[in-house]
């Protein structure tokens, strides 16, 4: 074999070997999105994949424990609605109402255990909505004297 | 009145930008130095407008003119002066306008420095550099102009993103990538001119490097930088998410990595003509395929400004360059025939090639994995993303295996190495590596990669000062200097060598802070009340306290955390929430206590309305601070490479004084 021969052959290999990595990379990682009504479409075959669903928080569904860090709610996409649960606190961008897309898995055809929650940040300002909690109120809230408890 | 004026130097710049491509090739081709002259009369013009267009914008913004769209949407009469300044970034508009002065400003130092040394070049350059800018001039004077007017002008403005007004690191990340992905034009104007004029010698080559190296040192900052701001902004303690505009900035880093790489081939052995000119197309590529990410919005991301309409424009353009520089590569190709030959397979020459396949391989990897949920929803009509996972199980091989090859590159021998220079090279090094696997398992290092990670650091970081020793020892024994002045002398008698190894030393430093913050990093969330403790690692932390309070744009509301080690108190940290008037969720503010060993990182996640409890996330990441220091000894490496020598100064002084003194020269 020449050098170039040997070469070629060398990066062959190597090429393939990269290949092979990205293929099988793309294989393990993949994750389908797909939205409530679709999940709830193939509850059998969706049970143990990965998925990224993707919907608006259920307005009054939203409950957060804050001793134990579970958070639940009801995703939807106006159609079909999905139970989500989530252990860690809400993201700063995640309100009822607005989009989410939560990364987990749908066990046993009800819930759907979210290992990551993704709230959409908008950089359109848009005005408060009434019944909102506003900073102002926080403001009081907080500088209440100590000991006063609600 | 700024509007107008605005308005008026970008369209003017605009038209002065095309009759400097125009002039330029004319005066190349018919060879009339007056019109050449002219085109870099252009340069100047534009650079001077762009100047004065980005000056207009920031008295608009500091002057609070809101009757300036950009100004109303980006600034507002609360906002600090600081994060008025550099709001000229904060939002599409604006950083197009930053682009262009960064691109007038290095069209101007090309033609400038190199325009007596590269004199047949520099017209062609000046035509190539101006086509770009032409291109972002088009931009910034229609579809993306910064000083469209706003009638009638709101009594406020909405102010910067809240994200972009939390951390004063905003103020250099975006302009030092901006540098970095504009730089990479200078390399390809000057490719394209040596392609145009069929002047295909080692001319280009020797003047590109320099240039490359600039726009690499740039690129590397603002990524790294670009990891420090996401790591102590964003909140999640993470410095990296592969997100598609980070991805979008590494990818020209990857090819234009692998061009330092292999230009040195050419250099020496005046190999690989071609793969060098597809390797600077394609980096410039990327770097305007980086811009369109982020600017289009096509893909979600962190980063990316919401959508507009200049999406379909870039990729007109990306398909334009492509096009017409692969074609002129190819329409050359006779000329970029190669005269040497790879002489053994083991030899510096077939280390860098396996360097560049697999840093092509982790370019493509990333690329794909980027692009993968449009690829597919294309294709197969079905949304499929790749995340974090994907682009860790195939580029930490691709890592491991470049981080070793960093240690065996530099030190082998050109054409064909010996067996026993390689015993005499490699075996301390090989042995250390060992030894150093040894010791980070006796620490607790656990899995096959970490593993490695530490065996190829210790690899390629001994390697490094092993060169070092041996040539301040070398020197000392025959000039008789110092250590320190030996050590000083060799490094200046051969900047691009060691300015190289230093940089090689820094890409240790990030791969370990890397690994050692991946593998050893701890987490912790619960909810505490006044007075409790969370205990994590070595560290108790106690909540003490919540306050709050308005400032002018914001409301802060804040926790008072004692931090003890063994009973003993070592610091007092304030994670914190802020509102920001313009938006309707808070923006969480993390505290971070770095210290060389490890990164304290307190997340205020949440807390209840009267005080009484808050919800407290921490993170200890070791040698996170590593990561940036090697940054900056990365960038301390790349000026020490293209730092100039007297000898090339004082050349360089010449040759200009020899063009000066030409007869007939207006």
């Amino acid at each position: 074999m020449t050098k170039k021969t040997k070469l070629l052959f060398g990066g062959i290999i190597v090429a393939a070997a990269l290949g092979y990595l990205i293929y099988g990379g793309i294989r393990e990682a993949a994750v389908y999105y797909i939205t409530p009504s679709e999940l709830k479409a193939k509850e059998a075959s969706a049970a143990d994949k990965s998925f990224r669903l993707g919907g608006m928080v259920v307005p009054g569904s939203l409950h957060w424990e804050p001793q134990t860090l579970r958070l639940s709610f009801l995703l939807s996409d106006g159609k079909e609605q999905v139970a989500v649960e989530h252990t860690g606190s809400p993201p700063d961008l995640f309100k009822e109402g607005a989009g989410a897309i939560v990364e987990g898995k749908y066990t046993n055809g009800q819930l759907f255990r979210a290992s990551t929650i993704l709230a959409k940040h908008s950089e359109e300002y848009r005005p408060p909505q009434p019944g909102q909690v506003q900073a102002k109120d926080l403001y009081r809230t907080l500088m209440k004297p100590q000991g006063e408890r609600r | 009145m700024i509007s107008t004026l605005g308005r008026f130097s970008l369209a003017l710049a605009f038209g002065l930008a095309l009759y400097g491509v125009v002039v330029s090739v004319l005066g190349a081709r018919r060879r009339r130095p007056s019109l050449v002259e002219s085109g870099r009369g252009a340069v100047y013009a534009v650079f001077g407008l762009a100047s004065f267009a980005v000056l207009l914008m920031e008295a608009a913004l500091v002057g609070r003119d809101f009757s300036v769209q950009y100004v109303a949407r980006n600034g507002s009469l609360g906002t600090p002066l600081f994060y008025t300044i550099i709001a000229l970034w904060g939002a599409l508009e604006g950083s197009i306008l930053l682009w262009i002065w960064i691109l007038a400003l290095m069209t101007l130092l090309a033609v400038v420095i190199e325009g007596g040394r590269s004199r047949e070049a520099i017209p062609y350059v000046t035509a190539v550099l101006l086509s770009i800018q032409v291109f972002f001039l088009f931009l910034a004077t229609f579809p993306a102009n910064p000083f469209t007017p706003l009638f009638p002008p709101p009594a406020d403005g909405r102010g910067p993103n809240p994200l972009l007004q939390n951390h004063p690191l905003m103020a250099i990340h975006p302009p030092c990538l901006y540098a970095g992905y504009v730089g990479w034009s200078v390399p390809y104007a000057f490719a394209m001119a040596a392609l145009i004029s069929g002047r295909l010698g080692e001319d280009w080559i020797r003047t590109v490097r320099r240039w490359s190296i600039v726009a690499w040192g740039f690129l590397t900052i603002g990524i790294i930088l670009g990891g420090w701001w996401s790591y102590a902004v964003l909140g999640w303690g993470g410095y990296w998410a592969w997100d598609p505009v980070e991805n979008a900035s590494f990818l020209p880093w990857l090819t234009g990595t692998a061009f330092l790489h292999t230009v040195m081939v050419q250099e020496r052995r005046k190999m690989l003509k071609v793969w060098n000119l597809a390797l600077i197309i394609t980096t410039f590529s990327l770097t305007i395929f980086g811009t369109f990410l982020t600017r289009s919005g096509i893909l979600s991301s962190v980063h990316a400004f919401s959508e507009s309409t200049i999406g379909p424009l870039f990729l007109a353009f990306i398909a334009l360059i492509l096009l017409v520089s692969f074609g002129l590569l190819v329409y050359r190709s006779d000329g970029l025939k190669a005269e040497g030959d790879l002489e053994s397979l083991v030899s510096r020459e077939s280390a860098f090639l396996m360097n560049n396949l697999l840093l092509l391989g982790f370019a493509f990897a990333v690329f794909l994995g980027t692009l993968f949920p449009l690829l597919s929803e294309a294709v197969r009509g079905v949304k499929v993303s790749v995340g974090e996972p994907f682009f860790n199980t195939v580029n930490v091989p691709i890592g491991l295996v470049l981080i070793f090859l960093m240690g065996v590159g530099p030190l082998i021998a050109w054409r064909r190495a010996s067996l026993e220079s390689l015993r005499r090279t490699f075996t301390i090094p090989l042995i250390l590596a060992f030894l150093g696997t040894g010791v980070s398992s006796f620490l607790g290092v656990r899995g096959l990669y970490p593993l490695l990670a530490f065996a190829a650091a210790v690899f390629a970081a001994t390697t490094v000062i092993q060169e070092f020793v041996r040539g301040a020892r070398t020197r000392r024994r025959i000039t008789g200097e110092g250590y320190l002045a030996a050590l000083s002398n060799l490094t200046r008698r051969g900047r691009r060598r060691y300015g190289g190894l230093i940089v090689h030393l820094g890409v240790v430093l990030v791969a370990i802070g890397i690994t050692a913050s991946t593998v050893f990093r701890q987490e912790k969330e619960v909810t505490l009340a006044r007075g409790e403790s969370l205990h994590l690692g070595r560290y108790q932390v106690r909540f003490d306290e919540l306050s709050a309070w308005q400032e002018p744009h914001r409301f802060v509301v804040q926790g008072t955390f004692t931090v003890l080690n063994s009973a003993r108190k070592v610091a007092e940290m304030r994670p914190s929430k802020r509102f920001y008037r313009s938006e309707q969720q808070p923006i969480g503010t993390v505290d971070v206590r770095s210290t060389p060993r490890e990164d304290l990182y307190l997340i205020l996640s949440s807390f209840a309305q009267d005080g009484s409890s808050a919800t407290l996330k921490m993170l200890i990441r070791p040698l996170v601070m590593w990561i940036w220091i090697g940054g900056a000894v990365m960038a301390l490496g790349a000026l020490v490479a293209i730092w100039p020598d007297r000898r090339r100064v004082l050349a360089a002084e010449a040759a200009k004084e020899r063009v000066a003194w030409q007869p007939g020269r207006s």
